[in-house]
């Protein structure tokens, strides 16, 4: 299946029958399968008149009180950020999928990690955050795509899917999850009060600045919970680690083998692989800070990650970037040549 | 003693902000009058506006939500969508609707959304202080056009129902007014109706009511009223300018 495909089918399954988008590659998928599926099981796929209608239609689902999600690549992304700023500001949950592309402006269609600050530090306007989910693999588009309904209704936050056009266009096996998704109640939801209660009012707007201060410092206690109990990474021979790679993505694909290759060569290289940006696994690279010799950030961008590794590690110990951009990849050769560069001080 | 006047269920009785001679006030009870007529308070949503009637989830005791600027009707599409059997409408001013909105309106109205959208063009930006609107009149002074607007350079103002009618797709679109007693009550027929068309399945209608603005406008109440008359009326004619199902029927 290919991975564009999986998030869809992985949506339905998660019990999400509304899906609004607007076309651009390399993404497209998703909503093709979705025109394909929603109009078979009762659902809504509506091409919108521009990603900045489709996010609000996602918002108008929402607050309604049922499972809703767009998809786009970088550009579109970009025009979503009004949408999802307000998403945050209601305290909506809401799936939105990026599936990277190179930028900044129209820039190309090849595969990118260059949205990571856009995407892990608010990109709207104002105080916020979303849970942001970075897959690896056709089975964690699905998997994620699924946990990130699950998030963004626990925590009523809007949650991203943030992939890249190789893990949209790669097929791989993937196993569906087959059984019937938990929903929470919402008593907060617009259903119309049926005449039995107070009516319910979905609002981002507080004139009093300090209503709005009390807003936004409970919106962060309850991030602060996010950041205890979601945090998710992968951790690949790390145990005895002098070289940690950090890398999410396709980018953790490659780093991997070239871990693989450095053991092999008598490098001791390990890997942590953030599956949640933000939350970003603060810890485990804080704790690596103390064993190992450096860190290595590899990415698919000039280097966006790499600040949150430095900040995490408290810059305890150096912090190498090795990246391509524009929509070129790290090869294994480039990752394998910066582990031995970083551990060639002993050698 | 008899009550022969009151206020309509479906208002809430938070204090309105709206200012001395401000049409608003009138238009949301046409909006709760024709809730209240048709009995639909219990399940409808309302999207409040950016704008003077950014306050609408106050004032209406219905669900209500707070879009962002000009993104109403894409708001209504989603509600509407989520839960069929809820009544949805949209109350817009001119700047959210006809501006920086435009194409959520026109691809609402496209799709034949089936959804109620009230539409106050007062020709002016309220809330911020009194700014040109899309529907500013030619040579009318505001903020930003301090010398009258000058359609050779910020162009002519946009007639809304006009254009819509032109789509396929709308049900309903009228214009009515509410600076005398007889647009009022038409106002209220042609607002109910809108409702009516969405409970009936019909789709999408847009009722835009022509209005006043006294303190941008730098007018007396009185004053604004007559230039409603004589100014607004005149380039923005009432009436109905789709019925689709009306035209069907060869009525």
């Amino acid at each position: 299946m290919k991975g564009n495909e999986a998030i869809a089918e992985a949506a339905i399954r998660a019990g999400c029958r509304h899906y609004f988008g607007y076309p651009i590659t390399p993404q497209t998928e998703v909503a093709a399968y979705m025109s394909k599926r929603m109009p078979k099981i009762g659902g809504t796929f509506l091409q919108a008149e521009s990603e900045v209608a489709a996010i609000n239609m996602v918002y108008g689902v929402s607050a309604a009180g049922k499972r809703v999600m767009t998809s786009s690549s970088s550009p579109g992304v970009s025009l979503k950020q009004e949408g999802i700023s307000y998403l945050a500001g209601s305290d909506l949950p809401a799936l939105i999928v990026n599936v990277q592309r190179g930028g900044p402006g129209l820039g190309g269609i090849q595969p990118s990690q260059s949205d990571y600050f856009q995407a892990t530090k608010g990109g709207g306007h104002g105080d916020y955050h979303l849970i942001v989910l970075a897959p690896a693999s056709v089975q964690e588009m699905a998997d994620l795509t699924g946990l990130a309904f699950d998030l963004a209704d626990k925590y009523r936050m809007p949650s991203m899917l943030l992939a890249d056009g190789t893990m949209g266009q790669m097929m791989e096996p993937v196993e569906l999850p087959d059984k019937e998704p938990e929903m929470i109640e919402k008593p907060w939801a617009l259903t119309g009060t049926q005449m039995k209660r107070e009516h319910n009012i979905v609002n981002s707007l507080y004139l009093d600045p300090e209503e709005l201060e009390r807003i936004n410092f409970e919106r962060y206690e309850r991030y602060k919970k996010v950041a205890e109990n979601e945090t998710r990474y992968e951790s690949y021979m790390m145990d005895d680690a002098e070289i940690c790679i950090v890398a999410f993505g396709i980018a953790a694909r490659v780093s991997k083998n070239a871990v693989n290759a450095a053991r092999q060569k008598g490098v001791k290289a390990g890997l942590i692989r953030p599956i949640t940006l933000w939350p970003f696994p603060e810890k485990p690279i804080a704790e690596a800070a103390d064993k190992v010799k450096a860190f290595i950030s590899v990415e698919l961008s000039m280097g966006q990650m790499i600040e949150d590794v430095k900040l995490a590690s408290s810059c305890k110990k150096p912090v190498y970037l090795c990246n391509r951009t524009g929509g070129m990849i790290p090869s294994f050769d480039q990752v394998l040549d910066a582990i031995m560069n970083a551990a060639g001080g002993d050698k | 003693m008899a009550v022969i006047f009151s206020k309509p269920k479906s208002l809430t009785d938070a204090p309105m902000h709206y200012c001395p001679g401000c049409t608003h006030g009138i238009i949301h009870r046409l909006v709760a009058q024709a809730i209240d007529d048709l009995g639909i308070e219990g399940r409808t949503v309302g999207v409040a506006p950016v704008g003077c009637a950014v306050f609408a989830y106050n004032y209406f005791a219905c669900d209500m939500v707070e879009a962002a600027h000009g993104r109403a009707p894409a708001v209504a599409t989603g509600l509407k969508r989520a839960n069929p059997d809820n009544i949805v409408f949209t109350y817009q001013g001119d700047g959210d609707l006809a501006s920086i909105g435009t194409a959520e309106t026109v691809h609402s109205a496209t799709r034949n959304e089936n959804i109620t959208i009230i539409f106050v063009n007062n020709a002016i930006y309220g809330m911020t202080g009194g700014q040109m609107a899309p529907t500013s009149l030619p040579g009318q002074v505001t903020q930003t056009s301090p010398y009258g607007r000058d359609t050779n350079t910020v162009g002519f103002p946009v007639r809304v129902c006009e254009m819509l009618a032109t789509l396929d797709g709308p049900e309903y679109v009228a214009r009515v007014a509410v600076n005398n007693v007889k647009n009022v009550n038409q106002a209220r027929r042609a607002i109910k109706k809108a409702f009516e068309n969405q409970i009936n399945g019909k789709g999408f209608s847009l009722i835009e009511v022509v209005s006043s603005c006294p303190t941008n406008w730098g007018m007396s109440p009185q004053d604004a009223l007559k230039w409603v008359d004589e100014k607004m009326i005149p380039y923005y004619p009432l009436g109905v300018f789709k019925d689709r199902s009306a035209a069907k029927e060869g009525k």
